[in-house]
């Protein structure tokens, strides 16, 4: 008899790990899915795509529900898990049935941030996470809507960029000095700034909200300083929260995210966080690839495997159409790192490399991006990078060719 | 003036480079420029033209060309003035300083590069009229020990032999020759002649050139040895019967005394040996061959020549043909190769100090002959100061007014740093040139005239073999530049010797010229071109190569002195007994090395005509010395570094090349750069002005000389579409490059400080790379598409590959790919390119997948199976899939960057 393995959440890392487990541990569990989104599972990554009308909602799907047949998963999306019996080893969900597992993987997530300020629940203010948010933010634009998203990050970007393609008058609001400052210095971050303008977008640079206004919808962003900007909605893309509070309630050991070690496994034993709402080691990674490498991790460890999650040294890809930008490791470059900086801002171009003792520590690239795995493979694996340290900027064909000459 | 044919017809000329005088055939281009090839018919290349001459056509820009009369104004400035003024002025101050002071306070300083009329205008005005001798040239820096061998040997500047003597020869001895880069036209011929007749090559020079063929037998012999080497020879030569005695008893004058002071030389193989440094094998497999061979021709040129027994050296060699009567004979000759498109021109006019005019000299009836035809009432009737003495004349302010033309003393002379400072204390300091910068003009000149260039002027000039050729003009004169000989004559006029300057044209003085030649002639002087004295213009237009003499009324004549007939009064040539070679200066503990100059095969003299070429600027782009192993073992020099090399003269900077080629104990720099076009590279500043007592010609081929490392931490270059100022701290060698100006440079300044000397001119569109960490800053500007200018710096073998930029500089447009890899500074061709990057989170790029596509991979599952793109995030599937739609319709990007060409 199978095991009963329950997963909470049907996003991307819950369908990773399906994926895997399927690999390394083919009918060793009865696997139940059980998520709020009244969909399948689907490419989250791509929902700026889809607001940008690059692709469509279906598209974006996953794995057709077929997928999960054959892998005898049991799919209970559009249901909210409500209460974890850690004691009992049950899961319950709404209308009070409950879910008996052996095991219980957490894929909650996260929320994003909603701005504590005056006229932050008025009507016309917005989020985008899920696809029911791209509809809504599909109706707005088609409507011409004004739209002022607050946040400068990847989220916020690729929120306005894809709400300006699809027709709507954006304005993005950032609070600090600089767009996407925890990926990028302030060179690279001007020239975003600059490509993304390119785009049809207004970007205000520190620029602090203050309040929104409006009577029963939003009829504008006031700044501290006390600007207006005239909106007919606000999206809030400034951030995002790890979904806890199931853990929590559970009492499971809870940081920012849910506290998982390097069997990604929680306080709770047989109960495991992997995804956006999981904390290891400290860290709340918001990118799927982190998320995939823990589902890997996780599905050997369930197959009674040897693995372990050392974390991930993360990168981030922007995915705005022609806007390519790459950031990993330490881009900034602090005291003990040397930076070699390529820059062509005219061509839209800016490239810098960390180094610290003889080794690639971080990359910051705009424009052109097409060495940056190899750097990411450079930072990564550590290797000695002086002897291409002249050519490395120009990409690794031409690196290799001088190394082996 | 010759009018330019609207039909942009070929029009035949003559080079404008050295004395081998090659035919060209330019075809204007109707844009300021020219297609320039060999003529097929002219004797002395038949068409073939070397590196230089096939460059002509990049030299003709107007970038540095001077194109107004210009006076040193109130302020001090150069400002431009009417030719009218320009010429009052001059010939104001002419008048005003030879009446204060006679006329000896004034000289002209001439050049090879004059053309004939313009010689004979210049020495007839100031030999004729101002009455001073004081007339030398550049030529005196060339040719002038040859000269003066000639003459005292067979009584008159004779050159016996001709080029079809280097087809027939059987053996040809180059002694200080590098006739491969010197005169590679007629080196080609001597080539040819070994391949096709077996003729045996031996060349005598301390360096090992390449004019030493691997089956050559080479005397790499000790500095200013060459007369005992000669002496030695002409020892074996009576020693082992090879004399020609009857030749010697009815010809010449003179063996007994030559033989003694040849024995007491090197009276054997073995002193000879001993005397010049040789394996006594070498030796005496050169003496045998010359003994054994009639058909030998004796080619000789600035390793003879320029020296202080520069004259001793030539009669050293002259004596050995004399000796075995083997001169004036098919493939048998003694044969002066000269460096210059027209030394023979000015020798034949007589414009140097120690000759009067038409090959006389300054003896009572030469000087009364010439003053009747000239009617020249104030005659000069001594020799004048040859070009090191007019120098230090200026430098002590007996001469005070100087007329530089078509020349660049303060970089090739002697002590050119000495030369450069005296010719400041001038009173008036005049120069007709081409270029309105060079280091003579810029050494406080206080009128500037612009003459005619290569190209426009038209005359004739006269090469290493007496061949008489036309230089015409196929070009427009730009701005208001004027033949040289118009601006003398319009000085002249206004000195009031309009009478005997009523020239109208270069034809009317090349008749007068001839006419010279030929009066009261009746043989007695080898120079007689007499039956050209009545060319119509039309027939000097179109005069075909010719060899003097052109006696009127006789049979031409190639070759001189076969049957003797030299030009004394006796008909007989002298044996000289020369000096004990000896060098006049020694080395010491803190001078150790000896410095030898020379040419390098693309550049010409002072590169203000070979400098603009970008094809000519590739072969050897920096100002270097050479050194032996040991020698840069010895002083701590390693190849490509950078030296100080010192003399008791100045100073210099150059690049180090080491080469087993070099002898030990000398250094070899060549004489091309200046301040002009590098920093701290003028060798002539180092040469010591010591002078052959005949010749008055210089030695710049042994001057005592050290040698220490110089350490710049950066090397780099820079390219620009406008002409850079680079900072004052930085080393810099000027080359020409394709489409605009390029300088390589070594510095030790920081980084930085290049950043911001970049930015302070660059344009807005800029890209950088920057690794100040690795000592590395490179900078490019743009208009559009192409590079406006750009910057490389970096650590000693690390500044980027000048070749490869050059190329992406020289093109109208850079692409994207090209762009992207041009900071780089290295070469992009044959790399993969993967494209656009398509796959970010894979690096999958659209070359390698619109690849796999066309492999045969239908959907996005397909490619993410073969290239894992799209099989992480996903985001790019969509993108896949307009690829698979695409593929098929059109086909994917290039492979590879191509670099631009």
């Amino acid at each position: 008899m199978s095991e009963p393995l329950v997963i909470v959440g049907n996003g991307m890392a819950a369908a990773r790990l399906v994926d895997e487990l399927a690999k390394v541990a083919l009918g060793r569990y009865a696997i139940a899915v059980i998520g709020d989104e009244p969909r399948l599972a689907y490419n989250r990554v791509l929902l700026s795509s889809v607001l940008a009308g690059e692709t469509t909602s279906q598209d974006i799907e996953l794995r057709p529900a077929s997928w999960w047949r054959d892998r005898g998963v049991t799919l209970k999306y559009g249901c909210t898990a409500t209460e974890i019996d850690v004691g009992r080893r049950e899961l319950k969900i709404e209308n009070d049935e409950s879910v008996p597992f052996s095991k219980l993987v957490l894929t909650t997530g996260s929320s994003p941030l909603r701005l504590n300020v005056p006229g932050a629940d008025l009507a016309g203010v917005h989020t985008f996470r899920d696809s029911r948010d791209v509809d809504l933010l599909l109706s707005l634009a088609a409507q011409k809507k004004r739209v002022v998203v607050v946040g400068g990050g990847l989220l916020g970007l690729e929120a306005a960029y894809g709400l300006a393609k699809a027709g709507a008058p954006v304005t993005l609001v950032h609070l600090m000095d600089r767009l996407m400052e925890r990926q990028l210095d302030a060179p690279a971050a001007e020239l975003l700034k600059s490509l993304v303008e390119r785009k049809g977008i207004e970007i205000l640079l520190n620029a602090n909200t203050a309040r929104i206004h409006g009577e029963t919808r939003v009829e504008g962003v006031e700044l501290v300083d006390g600007r207006l900007i005239p909106a007919d909605a606000v999206i809030f893309a400034a951030g995002i929260r790890p979904n806890i509070a199931l853990a929590r309630e559970a009492g499971i050991a809870v940081n920012r995210g849910v506290v998982v070690d390097d069997h990604l496994q929680t306080g709770a034993p047989d109960v495991f966080a992997i995804g956006e709402c999981a904390e290891h080691r400290g860290i709340c990674y918001g990118l799927v690839e982190p998320a995939y490498e823990q589902a890997r991790v996780l599905a050997r460890h369930l197959a009674g495997r040897e693995a372990s999650y050392p974390g991930s040294i993360v990168a981030t890809n922007l995915k705005v159409s022609g806007v390519s930008v790459f950031s990993a490791g330490d881009f900034m470059g602090g005291d003990g790192s040397e930076t070699i900086v390529l820059s062509d801002l005219n061509h839209g171009t800016y490239k810098k490399l960390v180094i610290a003792g003889g080794r690639l520590t971080g990359a910051v690239l705009i424009g052109d991006v097409a060495d940056a795995l190899w750097y990411l493979e450079l930072i990564r694996t550590r290797q000695p990078t002086q002897r291409i340290r002249a050519d490395m900027m120009f990409g690794r064909s031409l690196a290799i060719r001088s190394e082996a000459a | 003036m010759t009018a330019i044919d609207p039909d942009l017809r070929a029009i035949s000329t003559t080079c404008a480079y050295c004395g081998v005088g090659c035919g060209i055939l330019a075809t204007p281009d109707g844009r300021g420029g020219a297609a320039i090839s060999g003529d097929p018919e002219h004797p002395a290349n038949f068409g073939r033209l070397c590196s230089k001459g096939s460059a002509l056509g990049e030299t003709l820009g107007l970038a540095n060309r001077l194109l107004y009369p210009m006076i040193r104004c109130g302020k001090g400035t150069m400002e431009r003035v009417a030719w009218s003024d320009a010429l009052d002025h001059v010939a104001h101050r002419f008048q005003h300083i030879i009446a204060r002071d006679g006329p000896g306070a004034v000289a002209f300083y001439l050049s090879g590069q004059l053309l004939t009329e313009d010689y004979y205008v210049a020495n007839k005005l100031m030999k004729g009229f101002i009455g001073s001798a004081n007339v030398d040239t550049n030529s005196r820096l060339c040719m002038a020990s040859s000269v003066a061998g000639h003459r005292r040997a067979f009584g008159a500047d004779t050159v016996p032999g001709c080029y079809e003597d280097l087809d027939e020869a059987d053996l040809l001895v180059l002694v200080g020759s590098n006739a491969a880069w010197c005169h590679p036209v007629l080196y080609q011929r001597m080539l040819a002649n070994k391949q096709q007749r077996g003729a045996r090559m031996i060349v005598i020079d301390p360096r090992r050139t390449d004019t030493v063929g691997d089956d050559d037998l080479f005397l790499g012999l000790k500095p200013g040895t060459d007369t005992a080497l000669f002496s030695g020879l002409l020892v074996h030569l009576a020693d082992n019967g090879a004399l020609d005695r009857d030749y010697i008893a009815l010809h010449t004058t003179g063996f007994d005394d030559a033989i003694a002071r040849a024995r007491n030389i090197a009276g054997s193989v073995g002193a000879t040996a001993l005397a010049t440094g040789l394996a006594e094998q070498d030796v005496a497999t050169f003496f045998q061959m010359f003994a054994n061979t009639e058909r030998v021709v004796t080619l000789y040129s600035q390793g003879v020549n320029q020296s202080a027994q520069g004259t001793d050296k030539v009669n050293a060699i002259v004596n050995c043909h004399l000796a075995t009567g083997r001169i004036g004979l098919p493939g048998a000759s003694p044969f002066s190769l000269t460096g210059q498109p027209n030394a023979m021109g000015g020798r034949e006019v007589g414009g140097l100090a120690n000759q009067l005019a038409a090959h006389m000299g300054f003896t009572p009836p030469d000087i009364d002959r010439v003053r009747r035809f000239w009617k020249a009432p104030r005659i000069a009737t001594h020799e004048g100061l040859k070009a090191v003495q007019m120098f230090e004349a200026i430098a002590r302010g007996e001469i005070k007014a100087l007329w530089v033309m078509g020349t660049n003393p303060a970089v090739s002379l002697p002590n050119a740093d000495g030369v450069r400072e005296a010719l400041k204390k001038l009173e008036l300091f005049v120069v007709s040139e081409n270029v309105i910068s060079n280091d003579t003009v810029d050494a406080g000149t206080h009128v500037l005239l612009p003459a005619q260039a290569w190209g426009e002027k038209s005359g004739t000039v006269t090469n290493s073999e007496r061949c008489i050729s036309r230089q015409r003009a196929f070009l427009s004169a730009p701005g208001e530049a004027r033949p040289d000989w118009w601006i003398m004559g319009e000085v002249a006029r206004r000195l009031g010797f309009g009478a005997a300057f009523g020239f109208s044209s270069a034809a009317d003085i090349f008749r007068e010229h001839a006419a010279l030649s030929a009066f009261e002639n009746e043989g007695a002087r080898d120079f007689d071109i007499g039956a050209l004295q009545s060319l119509s213009d039309s027939d000097f237009d179109a005069m075909a190569p010719v060899q003097w003499p052109v006696r009127q009324g006789s049979e031409p004549q190639a070759r001189f002195f076969a049957e003797g007939g030299f030009f004394a009064n006796d008909f007989k040539a002298r044996f000289i007994a020369p000096e004990i070679p000896a060098l006049r200066t020694e080395t010491t503990a803190a001078r150790p090395l000896r410095l030898n100059t020379g040419r390098i095969r693309d550049q010409w003299h002072t590169m203000t005509r070979t400098g603009e070429s970008p094809r000519l600027g590739q072969h050897l782009p920096e100002p270097f010395v050479e050194v032996h192993p040991d020698d840069a073992a010895r002083h701590g020099l390693a190849d490509g570094d950078f030296a100080r090399v010192t003399t008791d003269y100045g100073q210099c900077t150059l690049r180090v090349v080491v080469s087993e080629r070099q002898q030990r104990g000398m250094l070899f720099a060549p004489i091309h750069w200046s301040e002009a076009n590098a920093t701290g590279a003028r060798v002539g500043s180092l040469v010591a002005p010591i002078t052959d007592p005949f010749s008055g010609q210089p030695e710049n081929k042994a001057t005592p000389v050290s040698i220490t490392p110089y350490e710049y931490v950066f090397r780099g270059f820079a390219l620009s579409r406008k002409p850079l100022e680079l900072p004052d701290h930085a080393w810099v060698a000027r080359v020409a490059v394709s489409g605009g100006y390029g300088y390589l440079f070594a510095d030790n300044a920081d980084l930085a400080g290049w950043q911001s000397w970049l930015k302070s001119f660059a344009t807005d569109d800029l890209a950088e790379y920057k690794d100040f960490g690795g000592g590395v800053y490179r900078g490019a500007s743009f208009r559009g598409d192409r590079i406006e200018t750009c910057l490389f710096i970096g650590p000693a073998r690390d500044a980027g590959d000048w070749n490869v930029v050059k190329d992406l500089f020289a093109a109208d447009a850079l692409g994207n790919d090209q762009r992207r890899m041009l900071l780089s500074g290295k070469s992009a061709d044959g790399l993969a390119n993967a494209g656009p990057i398509v796959c970010a989170c894979f690096g999958v790029g659209r070359n390698t997948i619109c690849d796999t596509i066309a492999g045969g991979a239908r959907s996005a599952a397909d490619i993410g199976a073969r290239l894992k793109a799209g099989t992480n995030c996903g985001s790019c599937i969509p993108e896949l899939k307009r690829l698979i739609a695409q593929t098929g319709t059109s086909g994917p990007g290039p492979r590879t960057l191509a670099a631009a060409n």
